[in-house]
């Protein structure tokens, strides 16, 4: 009998996550997977979980190793190239020091969280897609160190980024997002990062960054970011077959998936509030307004495409999407303007838009950027023309949930602050929106723990009382914060690119780092 | 059960749609797309090329075979693919399909 020449990748998938498995006799499965019961979610055949990818391990390999060679081959040819002179200007870098800041060490969580599903889950099949998932997590952390630590010798604000994501103020907003994923059970955090962010949300994130970066002549970035985003594919898919599996199962799953899907794109949405600002006034050159993207990726393909696939199943849009419809139009500008006046304390720098920029501002925006927030910006100028900055004195009231700032309007209203609050035990909570207050109500004594950290310095954790100890205590160098006019960064790039024609030498690092 | 208020949106087709990497080798994988969906609409954007259906999108390896001049399975999708929306309903050695479920 001739023996089959080579197995089908149908059948390798088997082999790999059902032959190779076993079913437990010395140890009871409960005692085995010890966490799969208490969230509520009934699951009655964990061999029902398809991964449509079908990946095995010598594929994985295979396929992961060819990745990391082609971005490792970019990124020899920028170094020996001088590629940090091709940027359309050096304030473009203030969106990869938010990113490395602000996402690169979610990346570095996820491939924890994901490494305890693949020991944690009953079912091989979804162990599997975990593992590979933990793995491909790890890969994104290192390879966005290394992407950007091309930049580290030459740009500031880039030394510290660990450091200042469990302390600096804005930071707080993607790291309690995480936190508040990993100290939920393994249901409700393939719900929050695997289906809310990696598939709802995921184009958001990936588009503004790495789509801004071709814009912007950082080829590095764009590389590492494709790269990433291929293994993205297969992370999507495992939260689409998450909660198609939870739906699936029993149907006493769908009203806990639903809540689970209301309170992660809330939270969720809210951690993109500085991706909007990021995109409509932090990049040089523009790809595409915030709200031109979350029509095309969120309105479109999300509850035009997804959410009547899911109906299927009794799930409706998620609650609050109607607030997050109706801010698309001054969500980006409310954001910027707030990270303006604060930016003496950031791990970045802010600036006034150009006169081109509020052009495209006004043109993207018509109904809400020349009456609401072009003025705004005059008033800024007329500070700098008399030879000031404004900046603001005093530390902002963050929201209880995302930890943004309180910058947010009303529904339909957008000059006057939306504010709501919850008595708790006895202390006040506020919130910036009915989305947070909501999310907030669900698990007050979740919430009540949250590490505000405008708090924390009224109690003195933060280094001390005056805004310098506190900055020392962020690690911020001279030129890391601020203002782009006159920065450190701005000056040195204005030398390199005067005098690099006529010496062509190799302009010696700035960066005290 | 949560009632959402949000609003009901009367859209155009609900489409799939796959993103890929703007690259030499790639050029085939699009092309054989483009030649497998006759309803299949092509954009190009920074880096990369987008490509959306209002019915399915299907890779037939033998297609890309054909305009590579060279065997490719289909795991080497994998280094194409940036980023879907719809439901990955087959990957198999011979095809890969996108179509929403339900
Ligand atoms: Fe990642
Ligand atoms: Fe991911
Ligand atoms: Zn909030």
């Amino acid at each position: 009998m001739a023996a089959p020449r080579k197995l089908s990748m149908k059948q390798r998938y088997a082999a790999l996550t059902r032959d190779l498995d076993w079913d437990l006799s010395y140890v009871d499965e409960d005692k085995a997977y010890p966490y799969t019961s208490f969230e509520g979610i009934k699951i009655h055949d964990w061999s029902k979980w398809e991964d449509p990818f079908r990946l095995t391990i010598d594929a994985y390999m295979k396929y992961q190793a060819e990745k990391d060679k082609r971005l490792y081959a970019v990124l020899d040819s920028f170094a020996q190239g001088q590629g940090h002179l091709q940027l359309t200007d050096p304030s473009y870098l203030n969106a990869m020091k938010l990113f490395l800041q602000g996402v690169t060490p979610l990346e570095y969580q996820a491939h924890r969280n994901f490494a305890y599903l693949a020991r944690f889950l009953n079912g091989p099949g979804p162990r599997f897609a975990a593992l590979c998932q933990s793995q491909d997590e790890l890969r994104h952390a290192q390879t966005e160190i290394h992407t950007l630590s091309n930049y580290n010798k030459y740009y500031q604000g880039m030394h510290s980024w660990q450091h200042q994501h469990d302390r600096v103020w804005y930071l707080s907003v993607p790291k309690s997002y995480f936190d508040d994923a990993v100290t939920a059970g393994p249901f409700e955090f393939l719900i929050a990062i695997g289906f809310s962010f990696e598939y709802l949300l995921t184009n958001l994130l990936f588009v503004p960054f790495m789509s801004g970066a071709s814009f912007n002549g950082d080829l590095p970035t764009m590389t590492f970011g494709f790269s990433a985003q291929s293994d993205e594919s297969r992370h999507m898919t495992l939260g689409l077959e998450a909660i198609k599996f939870m739906l699936e199962q029993d149907p006493d799953n769908v009203p806990i998936v639903q809540a689970w899907i209301d309170k992660w794109f809330w939270r969720g949405y809210r951690l993109l509030a500085l991706v909007s600002q990021m995109l409509d006034y932090m990049l040089p050159r523009k790809v595409m307004s915030w709200k031109e993207a979350f029509e095309l990726y969120f309105e479109e393909q999300m509850l035009g495409g997804l959410f009547p696939d899911l109906a299927y199943y009794g799930i409706t849009p998620p609650r609050h999407v109607e607030h997050a419809i109706a801010e698309k139009e001054v969500l980006s500008h409310q954001v910027y303007w707030t990270l303006y006046q604060f930016s003496f304390a950031a791990g970045f720098t802010t600036t006034i838009p150009s006169e081109d920029a509020q052009k495209w501002l006004a043109e993207q925006y018509p109904q809400t950027f020349e009456k609401l927030y072009k003025p705004l910006w005059g008033k800024a100028a007329a500070v700098v023309d008399n030879g000031g900055r404004y900046f603001y004195q005093g530390l902002p009231q963050l929201c209880q949930v995302c930890q943004v700032p309180m910058l947010f309007t009303e529904p339909g209203d957008p000059t006057t602050i939306c504010q709501r609050h919850t008595e708790f035990e006895g202390e006040r909570y506020d919130f910036c929106s009915d989305g947070c207050q909501w999310i907030f109500e669900r698990e007050p004594e979740k919430y009540v723990q949250a590490w505000l950290p405008v708090h924390q310095i009224y109690q003195g954790n933060c280094g001390g009382p005056t805004v310098p100890d506190v900055l020392a205590w962020y690690k911020l160098q001279p030129g890391d914060n601020g203002e782009i006019a006159g920065n450190l960064e701005q000056t040195a790039w204005e030398t390199w690119h005067a005098t690099s024609s006529a010496e062509e030498q190799a302009p010696a690092p700035v960066a005290g780092n | 059960m949560t009632q959402s208020t949000g609003s009901t949106r009367t859209t155009r087709a609900r489409q799939v749609g796959v993103d890929i990497q703007e690259t030499e080798e790639n050029r085939a994988v699009v092309e054989a797309i483009e030649a497998d969906n006759a309803d299949c609409a092509v954009r190009h954007m920074p880096g990369l090329v987008r490509i959306t259906s209002p019915t399915r999108i299907v890779v037939n390896r033998e297609s890309v075979e054909q305009r590579l001049g060279r065997e490719w399975e289909t795991h080497e999708f994998q280094l194409a693919i940036v980023s879907y929306f719809g439901h990955i309903a087959e990957w198999d050695d011979d095809q890969i399909l996108i179509q929403w479920d339900h």
